[in-house]
């Protein structure tokens, strides 16, 4: 009777799969696309031809692309990164902490904004085309359409010049959690500001979308109150569009600290990636691009699955 | 004309607000050079002077005014992402109708090409193919365009897709009709209102990402006046308590604004949404 | 009649509706009274405002709608001034309401049985349990298959007749004082039709429950209701008991509202032998894609000049498949189509612009089948220019010769949108494209389904007239034989894929029938109010005999599926 479900699950985490693997062959094959030769690119004009070819050796572009790949791939997979040109550092060793911090910073706002978001946008469809309702959107409406350094700017502007929090997270390993929790809070609050803005109306819509639909109509002919309806009601219907909502933004949040992590010198993952792209510092951006683009991957399948595991017509069939 | 009168009154407040916003910036990007008192690269003044007669916002870190930038910012800033929307809307737009209407393999490399681009974050690919490729402005509007275009080509094709699946074009179709036919009499003028719409909002997302680029210095490259860089560059004055990084970032943030609330109204008349 | 007996007295009733242009009345001050176990009939054509007011009867209107004025007294309160939480408490388990569409008004999160026990419990009535209980009782009475197992189903596990049974189960979970029924059969077949309608009145009236049924349907009401209200426009036209009302209606709109189903065509001559039909299907079968179930199964039939073959059958039966096979765009994997005697190649990209020409479509829904965003003269002008030529003021004058030619005035309609014609214009604005290519034969894919009766009847008188002016031959796909006995001459019986019987009107009508025929015309309400008491009990004596008129062929697999596991 599951059979179906799961091999749609099944379906869904091979074509995942799929995905991943293609996107690690763009990231590798973006760098073989470099105009000129890579070696020649970092050394500059005036590197003679001799130390360009022991450079290249050691960087392996004599031998053929695909030996090249599958080394690197295979290396990712066993966590092992390269080294980076710039500096010559292991690469997993830069990106272990700065992943650890990001995804602090990426858990913190998710704490704060989606119980927010999924209130604000339940009490909005509940209470749709009131002034509550209308205030919301414009409020919402409006934070969506600014720029994450602006909101940022001003946060700091407000809070930290007053000296109520840090405007720099300088946040390092052996501070404890509160005190990094403390110097956190800024980012955390900027990207729960745009977050929970995008979240609430995308839970707002997809309510009152399912608002229209006749069995609402046939509930309330039941006499059931309207919270009852709304929970009972609409919310398990909306529950497939409610987890795909949450995954985007919490895709969002792992993906959208860049700006942010620049704007308080956060020692995230955004901020190694910016400056390897200003350093073009290639080996460093194809790792950072490939854990970003791993997260923002795996948290869309992981939404997929979840609302097909929530779809009562998928789940009980004929 | 009686449609029209009624269509004004229709409007709403805020996308009044944003009505009058846009036009205003629109008048600034076109009379920039009448409107600001000195050039958009020249030296007039010290470093970080201070807001007076002279320099209404005061100088930046070279001794330009802050003002006159802002004014030419608006060209250059409001322009690029005019250019990259249009190309990502005239490419996306057009493979999406032509998917939706061929159908079969065409439909099916399509979609799977775009579902592959969409997987990697679109500020990550950016930054990504930026390194590849090198900072420039024209890198940066073409890779742009691309990578907005995915949105665009989902959003017209399903929206291609539902008029396709109407009676007329089966219509047409049983009469024989050609692409080009179906394309630009049937389907296109069925679109329209979603895709006008979606202008607004993808203008709204290309602008906030170029903005995010230059303030990261990776989009716009100095001496060009751009409202994204001219924060990065002021940045450090909002520790000794300033606003005038503020101004750029709100000239931003307005124009968003402004943008989205029309989208937004429009969004509301063309689907018949009363909620 | 004693106030006491009163059940629901409204007075006055006015409601409004919200458009562009502000608050606009659709209900102009209707009156109802309805005494306690007294089945109400409103019906009327689309607008007439039966559900607004159906539902205003439970103090309830929809969004964008709102009661302005008159009374609505239930059980001697009045509804209009009760709060929202006191409508609530009377809602579900006073006054219960049964929707139109089963399937969609099911909640697909919760099981049937659930969903059947939430108004008794949500009020008080019963306990968990003793409201399951009941409700197992109540699907039984309902001729539910396997009672104790049906609501342990989702509503998608479940096929639409017993989902409408099941809800008007859910309506009864309270032993309510009166229920709205809002054209519960309207979207299912003539054939279950039947079930429902015989459940719903047997449990109607074995709970001495009060009911408003809203319907377009005739024969339908004439079979449940003690009397009858006619409606149009928002207002009441005449109210009179049910056999009154039948055989003696008082007013002009009423007795146009009779009159639709009397329509007959003129007879035409046999076909002779010797003559080539327009149109051969031979053998033909098809599935949907490669290796998709079969849903024709070696179909043939013929259609000749000038003459109208009615193709009938209920959801399923293959009827608009053979319709996509004939104009190209369904494959047929085996059998051949002949148009006057030459093979028609299989896919419609590979006829003639001459071939597609002469084979016209008019669809089942105008609005999707004409372009919202083309104008009249360009709807009916590309065929001109497409296929004949036709341009600037030859083209220009064709396009008003057709508008006259279909009754519609082109000084009024020549540059207008579809958007501003209604549905009856809108269909007659497709037959004028179809005419314009001027083919030899037309495909009518339900035509005058979505249109009200009266309407309907020009369509088919007009339909009518064209043949006879211009020699067209019709291929009329319809579920329903009322339109069939109006305008066939020859009838091709579908069921599951297959061709059941095929003749001339006269002989598949006559007996002796075809099992499937005879249930398929046995099932069509008649307007006598006796008509469901009789079929029934001579269906009874059918079966006590052995001789059963149920089902013949195979079952519907759908139900059969429904029902084993």
């Amino acid at each position: 009777m599951h059979a179906s479900i799961s091999s749609l699950v099944l379906n869904r985490l091979l074509l995942g799969v799929v995905t991943l693997f293609v996107i690690s062959i763009i990231i590798f094959c973006g760098v073989e696309l470099l105009p000129g030769d890579l070696a020649q690119e970092i050394l500059g004009q005036s590197a003679t031809p001799e130390s360009i070819a022991a450079f290249r050796q050691q960087l392996g572009l004599d031998r053929p692309a695909t030996e090249r790949y599958l080394e690197w791939l295979l290396g990712v997979v066993s966590g092992d990164f390269g080294a980076s040109l710039a500096n010559g550092r292991e690469i997993s060793e830069l990106m272990g902490e700065r992943l650890g911090n990001t995804l602090f910073l990426a858990g913190m706002s998710a704490l704060i904004s989606i119980p927010l978001a999924l209130t604000l946008g339940v009490l909005a469809a509940l209470y749709r085309n009131t002034a509550f309702d209308k205030g919301t959107s414009i409020c919402t409406l409006t934070a969506i359409s600014y720029p994450e350094f602006f909101v940022a700017y001003i946060l700091i502007f407000l809070l930290a010049q007053t000296g109520f929090f840090p405007s720099i997270s300088n946040i390092s390993g052996d501070m404890s959690l509160m005190e990094k929790a403390y110097r956190t809070v800024l980012p955390a609050l900027t990207m729960t500001m745009v977050v929970t803005a995008h979240m609430m109306r995308m839970t707002r819509a997809a309510l009152i979308n399912l608002l229209g639909s006749p069995y609402i109509e046939m509930a309330r002919l039941k006499g059931v109150s309207p919270a009852r309806v709304i929970v009972r009601h609409a919310l398990p219907n909306a529950l497939g569009i409610v987890i795909n909502v949450i995954a985007l933004n919490l895709a969002y949040l792992v993906v959208g600290v860049v700006i942010v992590e620049v704007v308080f010198v956060y020692p995230g993952l955004g901020q190694l990636l910016v400056d390897s792209v200003a350093k073009r510092d290639i080996t460093v951006v194809q790792a950072c691009s490939l854990i970003f683009a791993m997260t923002y991957v795996l948290l869309n399948l992981l939404a997929d699955v979840l609302s097909t595991l929530s779809n009562p017509r998928l789940i009980h069939q004929r | 004309m009686k449609d029209l009168t009624k269509t004004l009154r229709q409007i709403s407040l805020s996308a009044w607000f944003g009505i009058v916003v846009v036009s205003v910036y629109i008048l600034v990007a076109f009379f920039a050079p009448v409107i600001a008192p000195y050039g958009e690269t020249e030296i007039v003044g010290g470093v970080f002077e201070p807001w007076s007669d002279e320099f209404l916002l005061g100088t930046d870190n070279l001794g330009r005014d802050l003002y006159s930038r802002l004014v030419y910012g608006a060209r250059n800033t409001v322009g690029i992402a005019i250019l990259t929307t249009l190309l990502a809307f005239a490419f996306g737009s057009l493979m999406g109708v032509l998917s939706a209407t061929i159908g079969g393999w065409l439909d099916q490399l399509m979609g799977r090409s775009v579902d592959v681009l969409m997987a990697i974050p679109q500020l990550i690919f950016a930054l990504l193919l930026l390194t590849i490729f090198g900072t420039s402005i024209i890198n940066m509007i073409l890779i742009i365009a691309l990578l907005d275009s995915t949105r665009v080509y989902r959003l017209s094709r399903a929206a291609a897709v539902n008029v396709v699946a109407m009676d007329y074009i089966e219509a047409a179709k049983l009469r024989g009709e050609g692409l080009g036919y179906l394309i630009f009499r049937e389907i296109l003028p069925n679109i329209t209102a979603p895709l006008v719409a979606e202008f607004g909002l993808r203008f709204c997302y290309v602008f906030l990402l170029i903005s995010a680029l230059s303030f990261l210095g990776l989009g716009i490259q100095p001496p060009t006046a751009d409202w994204g860089s001219m924060v990065r560059e002021s940045a450090n004055l909002i520790s000794f308590g300033e606003v005038t990084p503020l101004i750029p970032a709100l000239a931003i943030a307005l124009l968003t604004v402004a943008v989205n609330f029309i989208a937004d109204w429009f969004l509301h008349r063309s689907t018949g949404l009363k909620g | 009649m004693t106030d006491n007996d009163l059940l629901l007295n409204i007075k006055g009733l006015r409601i409004e509706a919200l458009s562009d242009d502000g608050w606009n009345e659709i209900v102009h001050g209707v009156d109802l009274t309805l005494k306690r176990g007294e089945v109400m009939g409103l019906i009327g054509e689309s607008g007439a405002g039966k559900s607004t007011i159906g539902l205003a009867a439970m103090g309830f209107t929809r969004d964008g709608c709102r009661i302005s004025g008159g009374s609505v007294v239930f059980d001697g309160e009045e509804l209009l001034e009760k709060n929202e939480k006191q409508k609530q408490a009377l809602r579900g388990s006073r006054i219960a309401y049964v929707a139109q569409s089963a399937a969609s008004s099911f909640n697909p999160a919760h099981r049937l049985i659930d969903q059947c026990c939430e108004t008794a419990v949500l009020h008080n009535v019963l306990d968990r349990d003793t409201a399951r209980d009941e409700a197992v009782e109540l699907y039984e009475k309902l001729r539910l298959p396997n009672p104790g197992e049906i609501g342990f189903r989702y509503p998608h596990q479940v096929s639409g007749g017993q989902l409408q049974r099941v809800m008007t189960a859910m309506a009864m979970s309270c032993k309510p004082d009166l229920i709205i029924f809002d054209e519960p059969t309207t979207a299912l077949d003539v054939t279950t039709q039947i079930e429902v309608l015989s459940a719903i009145r047997d449990i109607v009236r074995q709970f001495n429950t009060a009911a408003i049924y809203i319907t377009h349907d005739l024969a339908v009401v004439a079979q449940m209701a003690d009397k009858i209200k006619v409606l149009r426009y928002g207002n009441e036209v005449e109210e009179a008991d049910t056999r009154i009302m039948l055989s003696d209606p008082k007013e002009e709109y009423t007795r146009s509202l009779w009159a639709v189903r009397s329509h007959r065509s003129v007879e035409k001559p046999a076909v002779k032998d010797s003559d080539v039909p327009i149109i051969s299907i031979q053998n033909i079968s098809a599935s949907y894609g490669s290796d998709g179930p079969r849903v024709l199964h070696d179909v043939s039939f013929d259609i000749h000049k000038g003459r109208t073959v009615a193709v009938v059958g209920e959801s399923g039966s293959g009827k608009s498949t053979t319709a996509r096979c004939l104009s190209g765009l369904l494959p047929i994997s085996e059998g051949c189509i002949l148009h006057n005697g030459e093979e028609l190649p299989i896919s419609s990209k590979q006829r003639s612009k001459e071939q597609l020409r002469e084979l016209q479509m008019i669809y089942q829904i105008a609005d999707t089948a004409l372009n919202p965003k083309q104008r009249i003269c360009d709807i009916i002008g590309r065929p001109l220019q497409f296929f004949l030529g036709l341009r600037g003021e030859e083209k220009k004058a064709r396009v008003r010769e057709l508008l006259t030619l279909i009754e519609l005035d082109p000084d009024i309609y020549y540059s207008r949108y579809p958007t501003e014609l209604s549905g009856g214009q809108k269909q007659r604005i497709g037959i004028a494209r179809a005419l314009a290519a001027e083919p030899d034969f037309i495909i009518c894919d339900e035509i005058t389904s979505a249109l009200d009766q009266l309407v309907a009847e020009g369509i088919l008188k007009l339909l009518e007239r064209l043949q006879s002016e211009l020699g067209l031959s019709y291929m009329f796909i319809t579920h329903d034989l009322a339109t069939v006995e109006a305008i066939a001459d020859d009838v091709v019986v579908m069921q599951y894929g297959k061709v059941v019987e095929a003749g001339t009107k006269h002989e598949v009508f006559r007996p002796p029938h075809h099992p499937y025929t005879e249930l398929l015309l046995s099932s069509v309400p008649d307007m006598n109010p006796d008509w469901l008491t009789g079929l029934l009990q001579q269906r009874a004596a059918m079966d006590g005999s052995g001789e059963s008129v149920k089902r013949p062929e195979a079952s519907n697999p759908k139900e059969s599926v429904c029902q084993s596991n």
